[in-house]
């Protein structure tokens, strides 16, 4: 799965640090930065973080393991979270995640092998009202059921991926 | 420009709307996930088509979730009307009856919307809004967030204007005396820490507006932040100059991208206008706001856990005194209070303490809002005096439950909260009748259940959650929630002990007496409040290996009833996805129990008219 930084990556690195002050309070919101820049962490954009605060490596990936919101590998095309909040969970929410680690052959967490679905649980994306839902890149999927799972992957499994 | 000519340009702009036909949209997070986008988007075109112009306006949340996408046309001189569960469709019907005709469409409308005085609109065909008492959401889904004069024309920013005219004691005093107990969920008397941050003797001081709002089933944070943000920040800037700060931040979370977009374009515009910046409104007092994305960790709603992240460290909590007040950020006194406390801060300086402190019961002042999901009619967001029962939450604002199945038990306040039962439903809802019946306010999210919910797939779902989200720094926390998490499995898949009951509420006080912060000291309520409330099914799960509510799954089977099932018909065995059903046309459909993944597909999809699927509990009913 690991890749090494392209070199467009290794620019827009560039640009992102060039941003900052070199702060130490700075720390996640660099790391959520480039995240959002590069879909995810690579090992040496957070070497290049830790160069650039003056702060051990060990530290920097110590922030960004602690929290949920940072990744290590790319996600896929199409990334999938599937909410597991409590109305959620009481309206099925795990029922639905089985259904799409059937489909997609993969578990949580886990990207397919050709990048184009990735899948995490999140614990509550506040929209109780219409539980169980499913998010499948930023479109909100409500009221699923495990047989709406099927169907509802037929568009993103149909598009072929851009090279 | 002074503060009345702002007043009088955001009036004149807000009546100039009023007096002519325009269209509001709720695009809030829940409204977007119904489709609203896709119908503001249709509306425009449509418009466009018929060359009219009419301003489409993208507003907050209401509240009334369950209706969404809610669409209101405004017309002068005629009903102001909230239209319901608008699709695609709908759409033409909606332009040609009212905005172009006369036609109301009542068979789309919600209600109809009047205004009535200080208070705001409302809708008089809705029961829920006679028990309501809207003081921080009366804006939410009736105005643009993204227009500063929207806010300003409906009262905003007059607390404010007022409170740069008072003392920052006289201002203490106000919040003292009007009673406002934090809103985070554990009811610190705000002004008692407003007091303990100005008389704190370090500088700089600081003042943090808490939004990580990471309590499963709460989202009223949010629907604040994106319906109404200049009220949070009005609040805000009251705040930092009472204490004598010059910085504040909005700490969000990083999975609300719409609160933290409105809330920046909301920020920008105060700028502007004057109310944030070196010297607002004239009054030589300087304040700023940034906004600080959290990176999704519960724990971080935690005050102190919340200030380790901002300074750029994981957020773990750490042991007080001393308090936030003394030595909060950057080891600076800090005050922290939640997006509700400081959304009514204006209210309490401009309408006055006394005002405030008449609204509620005698400890817990002023309204609660509250998240209602799970299995109730009508789902959304409410605000209600403190003291309105759950029995009326339930069945006058939530519509009653779902299916016209029995109330079985609520959950209040997420995992640090608990599961109270039908027989509690007249508890008053306060921050102290809510402890003593072993929950707690929380973060006011209600999760509703009936009896198809397991009280004890529940509370294991709870402690699974904390169990995820322990920051590990305490040890009863990391491994002592871990081990009630084996136990509840072990109970829910059936291999559960009598002797484990006794061990989970010794293992509870454990956890709550040996964690620092609010996480592990309440992540143990979701057990003792099933235990206290729901002991029989703990027993029935344990003794006689059935789940009485058909929820877990190791403890359930699906069965084809032979005499129901008709044989012309094979939805079952096309949906499910494990070709567990056997049977072709013609012939009695059978499930292989060995391959059956218990998703629930053929349930859902066996006609009514035949209800030939059921669930068993325990599974040794399966007959041979």
């Amino acid at each position: 799965m690991k890749k090494e930084m392209t070199g467009e990556e290794r620019e827009k690195l560039a640009g992102i640090i060039h941003g900052y002050r070199g702060e130490r309070r700075e720390l996640i919101p660099l790391l959520q930065e480039i995240q959002e820049e590069l879909g995810y962490l690579p090992r040496e954009a957070m070497e290049e973080i830790a160069n650039f605060l003056r702060i051990p490596k060990v530290l920097v990936w110590g922030v960004a393991t602690f929290y949920n919101q940072f990744r290590f590998v790319p996600l896929g095309k199409y990334p999938i979270r599937v909410c597991l909040g409590t109305a959620c969970h009481l309206a099925g929410g795990n029922l639905i995640l089985e259904a799409l680690e059937r489909e997609l052959n993969i578990t949580v967490g886990g990207t397919t092998e050709d990048y184009k679905f990735s899948m995490e649980r999140v614990a509550c994306i506040g929209c109780c009202m219409l539980a169980p839902v499913v998010v499948i890149k930023t479109k909100i999927y409500p009221g699923m059921t495990p047989f709406k799972v099927e169907e509802s992957l037929i568009p993103y499994k149909q598009d072929s991926l851009s090279p | 420009m002074t503060f009345r000519e702002v007043e009088d340009k955001a009036r004149s702009e807000w009546e100039t709307l009023q007096n002519r036909i325009y269209i509001t949209i709720s695009t809030a997070t829940c409204g977007r996930a119904a489709g609203a986008l896709d119908i503001a988007d249709l509306i425009n075109k449509e418009l466009a088509r018929r060359s009219m112009e009419i301003p489409v306006i993208e507003t907050g949340c209401m509240g009334l979730c369950y209706a969404e996408p809610l669409v209101t046309i405004s017309k002068l001189e005629s009903l102001r009307i909230v239209y319901h569960n608008i699709t695609p469709e709908l759409v033409p019907r909606l332009i040609d009856g009212y905005i172009l005709g006369d036609d109301p469409c009542l068979e789309l409308a919600l209600g109809t919307l009047e205004t009535e005085g200080e208070n705001g609109p409302y809708i008089p065909e809705l029961s829920r809004f006679e028990h309501e008492l809207r003081l921080i959401l009366r804006r939410c889904g009736y105005i643009d967030p993204k227009n500063i004069y929207h806010y300003i024309a409906n009262g905003g920013y007059r607390g404010l204007d007022k409170a740069l005219r008072m003392s920052p004691e006289e201002i203490i005093g106000k919040v003292k005396g009007s009673g406002l107990r934090g809103r985070g969920g554990a009811g610190f008397p705000a002004g008692s820490k407003w007091e303990l941050c100005r008389t704190a003797k370090d500088t700089p001081k600081y003042v943090i507006c808490n939004g990580d709002e990471g309590d499963p089933g709460a989202f009223m944070d949010r629907v604040i932040l994106e319906s109404d943000p200049q009220q949070v920040i009005e609040g805000m800037i009251i705040a930092g100059y009472a204490i004598g700060a010059r910085e504040g931040y909005i700490y969000v979370r990083a999975e609300y991208p719409l609160a933290v977009e409105r809330t920046q374009v909301a920020l920008r515009q105060a700028k502007e206008l004057g109310f944030l910046g070196d010297d607002i409104m004239g009054s030589g007092f300087g304040f700023h706001i940034e906004i600080a994305k959290g990176a999704g960790a519960f724990v971080s709603g935690e005050a102190t856990a919340l200030v380790s992240a901002m300074e750029g460290r994981r957020s773990e909590p750490r042991p007080r005194p001393p308090r936030l007040a003394e030595a909060g950020l950057w080891a600076k006194p800090t005050l922290l209070n939640n997006v509700k406390t400081f959304s009514y801060v204006p209210l309490i300086i401009e309408w006055g303490a006394d005002w405030f402190s008449g609204i509620g019961t005698k400890r817990s002042k002023g309204t609660a809002v509250f998240a209602l999901a799970g299995k109730v009619n009508n789902p959304g967001l409410t605000e209600v005096p403190m003291g309105t029962t759950l029995r009326e939450i339930v069945y006058d604002i939530a519509g009653g439950m779902q299916n016209g199945k029995r109330f079985k038990g609520v959950q209040i306040g997420g995992p640090s909260g608990g599961c109270l039962p039908e027989s509690l439903l007249d508890t008053p809802v306060d921050f102290d009748s809510l402890r003593e019946a072993g929950s707690m306010m929380g973060s006011g999210g209600m999760i509703f259940m009936d009896e198809g919910d397991c009280a004890v797939d529940t509370a294991e779902f709870f402690l699974d959650f904390v169990t995820r989200e322990s920051c590990g720094k305490c040890t009863m926390c990391r491994l002592g929630t871990l081990h009630l998490l084996h136990i509840l499995e072990d109970i829910t898949k059936g291999r559960g002990k009598m002797e484990d009951i006794d061990l989970l509420l010794a293992l509870a006080e454990d956890v709550k007496g040996g964690s620092l912060c609010g996480l592990g000291s309440t992540a143990p309520n979701p057990i003792l409040t099933t235990l206290r409330y729901f002991r029989d099914e703990y027993e029935a799960h344990i003794g006689e290996k059935r789940c009485p509510a058909l929820v877990c799954k190791e403890l359930i089977a699906y069965y084809i009833l032979p005499e129901k099932c008709d044989r012309g018909c094979e939805h079952c065995v096309l949906v499910c996805p494990t070709e567990a059903i056997k049977g072709g046309k013609g012939e009695v459909k059978v499930i292989d129990q060995n391959k059956c993944s218990k998703c629930s597909s053929c349930l859902q999809v066996c006609p009514p008219e035949y209800n030939a699927v059921v669930k068993l509990s325990p599974i040794s009913e399966l007959p041979p």
